[in-house]
Order: C-alpha cells, then structure tokens, then sequence
C-alpha cells in the first residue's frame, strides 16, 4: 500500500497522516490489526468495512480515545503521541462524530466556542468566533447562523457546527464518522460540497462509511477493512462498488435485490388519519392514511424523525393515537383497551422495531429468551400452568437459528455477544417464524453487515411472496428502492405523496424527503 | 464468550472481597489498640463455635434471608426497595393480629395463618408505594423510605393503644397463646439425640426461608412471570414493545417483595419474641439490601451472604462482650467495610481478576 511509491513522495511533500503498524486488542478481540496507511495531503480517503471492522477502533485511536498496542502515528512527517483529544487537536485532528456532541441548549457561537474559550470571560471568544464563523461561512458554504441554539437547527445544520467546530480549532485533518447517515439526499450533497471546498483547500479528510456510492462519489482514495485489518487501498477511479463490497465481505455479493415482481391480494392493514401527539404536546404524527395488501411491500421512506418511528409504536400497540386501524377489515381499538404489543400480536401483526438493541432485543437475555419475547404467553411454551418448558424452548430456538443462518447457533449465549447482523437475524427468526399476517419492519439493516444485508433482504422478499403484507420503515433510500413495491415519503408527520419506485429516484424522493412538493413548493 | 469462569465469578471474587476487607477491618482494631487476630478469633467462635452461637448466628440469618430475597425479587424488576424494614415491621402487625385472634391449638394449623397474615400486610405495605410508582410516577425509593417512618409510628400507636397488653408496662401485646409456638431447633433436634442450645432462638422458620429461596428461584428463573419480571427489568422499553404491562409488573414484583420482607415477622415475632414488641426488626430490612448486593440477586448466593452477615452479626455482639474496648460503633464499622468492598467496591477486584483470566487464557492459546 503505497509502498512503491514511498522514495519519490516522502521526500517531495510528508503525507498529512501516515500509521505504522497500529494494532489494538480489547481482551480476547483483536480489533486492530498492524495497520498501515497513507493519506496524502488535500485528499479525500474513504475507509469502508463492515460493522465490527475495526474503523471505528482506528479512528478512535487517531482522536486519543484509544492507546494503541503498538505501532506509530506520524502527523505531516512528524512522529506525534496522542494519548487524548487535546493532543489529536493541537495535532490539528478534528473529528465529527455519528452522533454529534453539541449541547442542545447552547446557540450556534457558543458550541463553537466551548472548551477554546480565550479566558475566563466570554465576551472577547464569542466576538472573535462570529468573525471566523462569519469567514468560514463564506469560504465553505458553512452558513449557520450563529446565535440560532441548537436544539432548533436540523440534522443537516447541527453537523456543519460539528465541522465548524473542528476548523475553528484549526484541524488541517478532518474526520467523518458515518456523516450521511442522518442527512437528506440533498443535505448530503451539500456536505459534499463542502467537503470538496475543504479540500481545495489542502485539508486532508478521512472519511468512514458503508456506503459504497458515497465513497465512489467524494473519495480519491479508499482502504478496505476487514475482521481488524487493512485488506487494501485503493485508487477510488480503480475501482467499482461490486469490486468493494467483494473486499469488504471477502465474497462476491449481490447488491440488488432479485425479486418478481409484487402479486397484490387483499388488503390487509388500512389506517385512517391517524394523528399522534407526544408527551410535550408536539403532533407527531398530522393524519396520516395509508393502506398495505397481502403480497406487497409498503415502504416509508424519510429522514429519521419525521413520524415514521411513532406510526410503527402505533401500529406495534404501544403508543396511543387517534384516527382508524384496521387489520383484516376488523377495527383496532385505539383508545387504550386492546391496545398493547399482546393484543398486536393476537392479531397476527408481527414487529421487527427500529432499534434492536434498545426494544426488540434484552441484552443480557439468552438467544432463546429472546427468541420467545413477546410471544412468552404462547401456550407451546408453557410446561404447565407455572412452569416454562425451557428444554422446548431452547430446542425450538435451535431450529430457527439454524434456519436464519445466526452464528454462533448457540441459543445459550446472551444477546450482547452476537454481533448486529446476527441479532437482527435473531429478532426476525422470531417475528418471521410466527407466520404473520402484517410484519412491521423499522430499519431492517441498520448497522447490519453486508453480508447480513443480502440475507436479510431476501428473507423479507420471500415473506412477500408468500402473500404476506409488509410495511417497511428505512431511512436508506437505496434500500426502500430496492425492496418496496411502493413508496410512501413521510416529511414532519405528513405523508409528503406515494411513488411507484420503477418511476422514481434518489432525487425525486429525495425532494420529497426534504418537504418539497411536486410544485417545488415547500410544505 | 465470558470473561471468566463462573467459579471465580462467584466465589473467587467475593472471596478476595472479603479478605481486603478482613485486611482493613484489621487495621481498624489495631488502630485502638487491641490484635486484630484475636478480634477475629472472637467474632468466629462467638458466630460458630457453640451450638448456642450457631443457633443466634442461624437465627439472624432467616431474617436477612428474608429481606434479601424481599429486594432481590424487586430488583429483578429494577425496583430498589428500600422499604424491607417498613414492610416487615407492619407485617408483625398482621401476625400479632393473627395468632392473637384465636386461640391456636397447634403450631402447624397457626403457622400458615400467620404466613398469610403477615405476608398480607408486608405486601400491603409494599402495595401503596408499588401503585404510586406504577400510576401516579412517585419513585419508589422515595416512597419506601419514608413507608419505613410510617409504619414505625404505626407500630408504636397501636402498641399503645388498642394492641396494648394492659397488664404490662412496656408497649407490646400479651402473649400468644402456647399452640403459636414455633418448635425450636433445640426441641427439634433432642428426639434426633442431638443437643442443641436451648437458649438459641433458631427455629422451623429458618426452613421457611431455604424453601422461600427455592420458590424464588422457580420464580425468576422457571416462570413466565418472572421472565417477564426480568424483562421489565432489564429493559423497559422492550417490555413496552412486548406488551408486558409496567405497571402489573411493578406492582405484582412489590407486593411479592413485601410479602417475603414480612416473612421476617413469622421468624421474630412469632418464632422468638412470642408477642409483638415495637423494635423487633432491629434493621434487618436494610441489611438485607447488602445480602442481596452481594449475592448477585441470586438465591443461591443470597443464602449464602446471609449466613456471611448471620456470623457478623453474632459475631459482633460477642466481639463486644469479650473485648471491652471494642464499641458497638466499631462492630458496625467492621459490618460496613464489609458491605463496602464487596458491594460498592466489587469491580475494584473483578477487573485486574477478569484481565488476569484473559492473560492465562491467550497464554493457553
């Protein structure tokens, strides 16, 4: 990797960021592995992998998260120690998080400001940062306005304070963790401007992804990783998305879906303006009304946050709303009696929620605990009025890890130590194998290997061509284009209008994502 | 794959837990003067080398037995109840109550009566907090507490008042009846050849408490309910997902915690004291927080803490016999280190044990 081009280019220009040999274990699990790469200065790198890779090991060792084992950081031609983040941004490291670490009620000025404060009043700071801000704006196509507080700006907007941040604290070297993951096709694109500016600029940004488009689009270099180490690097012109996910997976993938086309029988779910208002009085859900048959894929397609999460506790029974459910023609009760995840599941809908690791699945709970949850009253797994038939449940559970392909098949392991893919496996064993009438699925591969990816896709198709309703929740796109037959787009509760996804695309939807309608109005 | 061996994990662990607390504890009696080792000659042989001794030391296990369990089956269900004390006081109330009311001709026809009695109030006492955290979003530690303070001044009142023995001068009830006296280990044992004390106030309710520990075991770990209880505990919001109702949970969790805190009223109040007297919990209910810390809310190991705190308990009081020097306030300090390092201080040594596993491990591979 970049080894044969060494003599002539060190000499010339040291690059922005050189690792030697980094390794990293935690306990048993080597998470690194003698990792070694180059990034030359003013170029956007890529670094793919699968989850569990070891990218967000790597980066947290370059941002002093992490002490490495062994190897060497070399900054601009210099060997430099990070042993935490005031190291990494006096480096000239800056880093923007997945989740950004902004404090909601602070405004604009005074996120950029904290912890570089010039002294212990903060007037002169803040003055002296709405200058910078104000010429960063400028040169990058950063505008924020900066005595908005955070808590009122978009996702979009959030992470360009995350990014201002980092320059006003004079990082030559930007890191993106995961940058689109929250963001609008459109917000997406902007980001990528900017990042192209920052570029031209002669910053250096490394950027980690699973998104193989993204790095096809912005990257001039990507590196590969896989099981803790660094597989390749290459020249993103060289290469193709198939190329990369063969990289990462170690085998050929299918990226597209194989399906026939849908066989639409009865109408299955129907809800009627249902409307949602949270516990702080905000209407979350503004009447919304849609309708899924046997044999098809409903997708919702939306910016996470946009309601979607509230329609499926609707929906799931565990979150009260107004308006009209019915499942099989038969009304649901939505005012409190029969509306809880039980009576759902009576009803013969079944729920594979949006974050695994905080509702569909128990953590510390065993494989085989967990492949009963929810459906625990169900008397095939009761010995007798008091007793479980746990040996029963443990066999069953077997079967149904085996027929989902979980590995480890060990129903005796708790939750926490398969990885995200398997878990998901897990919760859709359960739900899947219960044969339902309606599933309900919120981001079905959400931090899922590709690998993972693939089965799981193909899980949810077979499902349809049973003749079986689902409705599909995903903030990817590609994802939604892929599985549904049709399209629904959520905007701030609304549902923004439906698309035939054979007759759309990323940019089309991706407006009506955004709350611009068809007239290019905003709504 | 674990960290460590389940072994070590449950007895290694605590096992060097104890000993740094031993250490300290050691420390402490030096510091005023007195050897360490003949503290802990005394406190041993005070606990476990008499018949009378193991019978007191038995006797205060049961009650911590109790309460231990009384938390650990809360806890399964993230509900820190604090309130063992509260409940096992107002549970004397209702086994006063009951063995009072009749004239009981036998053991074995009042003792389950009495298990009703005072199961009934201790979960009643548990129930107000449990549905004022389930309904109305009190927090139940809150609540529990000051439950402890309520049914303190609801002994004294109606041990001054209608529950009153007129022919005493003391605040506490006339005698049960001789047909509500639980067999002592002394009579149980002597048909058998075996001489046991018969000063020591062991009695049947000590096999009450290892079936108590049995029957939570099922609970927790053999029922739907407890799966459900568990569940709710783990993680809240995967219950909601489930349709496991919180505030069935929280209540049902409660009121079988109260009723096993009450359980502690058969041992005492029916056991030993033979009528109802107004400190007869003696923080029992408290200690039973630390029994059940330190058993992992495992039965098994509540059992087994429960003794650990039985032998303290005996222990001290003849620690303060044999050793002028040593106060009462010194015996607690020995008591809380204890609690201290294998409780609050418990990853002190499980980490560098866990990273010693490891290293054998990746040795080994």
């Amino acid at each position: 990797m970049g080894g044969n081009n060494k003599s002539g280019r060190q000499e010339a220009v040291a690059p922005a960021i050189e690792l030697r040999g980094i390794s990293k274990a935690f306990g048993a699990v080597q998470a690194n592995k003698d990792i070694s790469i180059n990034v030359a200065r003013g170029t956007i790198h890529g670094i793919i992998g699968e989850n569990g890779a070891g990218k967000s090991t790597l980066m947290s060792i370059l941002y002093g998260f992490y002490k490495a084992d062994a190897g060497e950081i070399i900054i601009n031609g210099n060997p430099t120690l990070i042993p935490n983040s005031q190291a990494a941004i006096a480096a000239g490291i800056g880093m923007v998080f997945q989740h950004f670490k902004l404090v909601e009620n602070f405004s604009v000025l005074e996120n950029v400001v904290l912890g570089a404060e010039d002294g212990p009043m903060l007037k002169s700071s803040l003055s002296k940062a709405r200058s910078t801000l104000t010429h960063l704006a400028e040169e990058y196509e950063l505008d924020v306005d900066p005595d908005a507080l955070i808590e009122d700006l978009s996702v979009g907007h959030q992470q360009r304070v995350e990014i201002l941040k980092a320059l006003y604290r004079q990082a030559e070297i930007l890191i993106l963790d995961e940058p689109t993951g929250v963001l609008t096709p459109a917000e997406a694109d902007h980001l990528f401007r900017i990042l192209r500016n920052l570029k031209d600029e002669g910053k250096t940004i490394i950027m980690i992804t699973h998104k193989l488009r993204e790095i096809m689009e912005i990257t001039d270099t990507v590196s590969v990783m896989r099981r803790g180490e660094m597989t390749s690097t290459v020249k993103t012109t060289e290469t193709s998305p198939e190329d990369l996910a063969e990289r990462m997976v170690g085998r050929k993938v299918l990226l597209e879906v194989d399906k026939k086309p849908a066989s639409p029988g009865k109408m299955v779910l129907e809800v009627e303006d249902l409307r949602v208002v949270d516990d702080a009085g905000v209407e979350r859900l503004k009447g919304i009304s849609l309708n899924v048959r046997a044999g098809e894929i409903l997708g919702i397609a939306g910016v996470s946050g946009n309601g979607q999460t509230q329609l499926l506790h609707v929906l799931g029974g565990y979150q009260s709303a107004t308006g009209s459910i019915r499942m099989n023609s038969e009304e649901i009760d939505l005012s409190g009696a029969h509306s809880d995840g039980q009576s759902r599941r009576a009803r013969s809908i079944a729920h594979v929620p949006e974050d695994r690791q905080a509702e569909a699945l128990i953590m510390e709970f065993t494989a085989w605990e967990n492949m009963i949850f929810g459906y625990h009253n169900d008397a095939a797994y009761q010995k007798n009025r008091f007793l479980m038939d746990n040996p029963a449940i443990i066999h069953d559970t077997e079967l149904k890890m085996g027929r989902f392909d979980v590995r480890p098949p060990n129903p005796r392991l708790a939750a926490k130590s398969f990885s995200g893919g398997n878990q998901q496996k897990i919760v859709l064993a359960r739900e899947i194998e219960r044969n339902p009438d309606l599933l309900l699925v919120g981001q079905p591969t959400r931090g899922v290997d590709i690998g993972a990816i693939e089965f799981i896709h193909q899980q949810l198709v077979a499902l349809r061509d049973q003749g079986k309703a689902i409705l599909l929740v995903s903030v990817e796109l590609e994802e939604i284009l892929s599985l549904a037959d049709r399209i629904i787009v959520m905007f701030d509760g609304h549902i923004m209008g439906e698309r035939d996804p054979a007759k759309t695309n990323e940019r089309e939807l991706g407006l009506l994502m955004a709350g611009v309608n068809d007239d290019g109005k905003a709504a | 794959m674990d960290k460590m061996p389940r072994w070590a994990d449950v007895f290694l662990v605590p096992f060097i837990n104890l000993c740094l607390a031993f250490m300290v504890s050691g420390l402490v009696v030096l510091a005023i003067g007195e050897n360490p080792f003949d503290a802990i000659y005394f406190m041993v042989k005070g606990a476990l080398g008499s018949t009378s001794g193991i019978g007191y030391t038995l006797y205060y296990a049961t009650n911590y037995i109790f309460t231990g369990l009384a938390v650990a089956v809360a806890f399964h269900a993230r509900l820190f109840n604090i309130g063992g004390e509260g409940q096992a006081i107002v549970a004397g109330i209702g086994v006063a109550v009951v063995l009072l009311l009749f004239n009981w001709p036998h053991w074995m026809l009042a003792l389950p009566f009495a298990i009703i009695g005072g199961g009934s109030f201790g979960a009643l006492w548990a129930a107000i907090p449990a549905y004022l955290q389930a309904k109305r979003g009190s927090h139940i530690v809150i609540t529990t507490i000051m439950f402890n303070f309520i049914g303190a001044a609801l002994i004294g009142y109606l041990l001054n008042g209608i529950l009153k023995n007129p022919s005493s001068q003391n605040a506490e009830t006339r005698a049960f009846g001789p047909g509500a006296h639980l067999p002592t280990a002394h009579e149980i044992l002597a048909p058998l050849g075996i001489e046991f004390s018969k000063s020591a106030p062991l009695n049947i309710a000590f096999i009450l408490a290892l079936i108590c520990a049995v029957l939570v075991w099922v609970l927790i770990w053999r029922t739907r309910l407890g799966f459900q209880i568990r569940a709710f505990g783990q993680n809240e919001d995967a219950a909601k997902y489930a349709g496991i109702s919180a505030v069935k949970i929280t209540i049902i969790a409660m009121l079988i915690s109260g009723a096993l805190a009450g359980m502690l009223a058969v041992n005492v109040v029916m056991g030993e004291q033979e009528r109802l007297i107004k400190e007869f919990v003696e923080g029992a209910g408290f200690v039973g927080i630390a029994v059940a810390l330190m058993g992992r809310s495992h039965p098994f190991g509540i059992v087994l803490a429960a003794l650990l705190f039985g032998m303290l308990t005996q222990g001290g009081f003849e620690l303060l016999w044999e050793m002028p020097t040593v106060s009462k306030e010194l015996v607690l300090v020995i008591q809380a280190l204890i609690i201290l390092f294998t409780g609050a201080l418990d990853n002190m040594v499980r980490d560098p044990v866990e990273r010693i596993f490891l290293r054998l491990r990746k040795g080994r591979s």
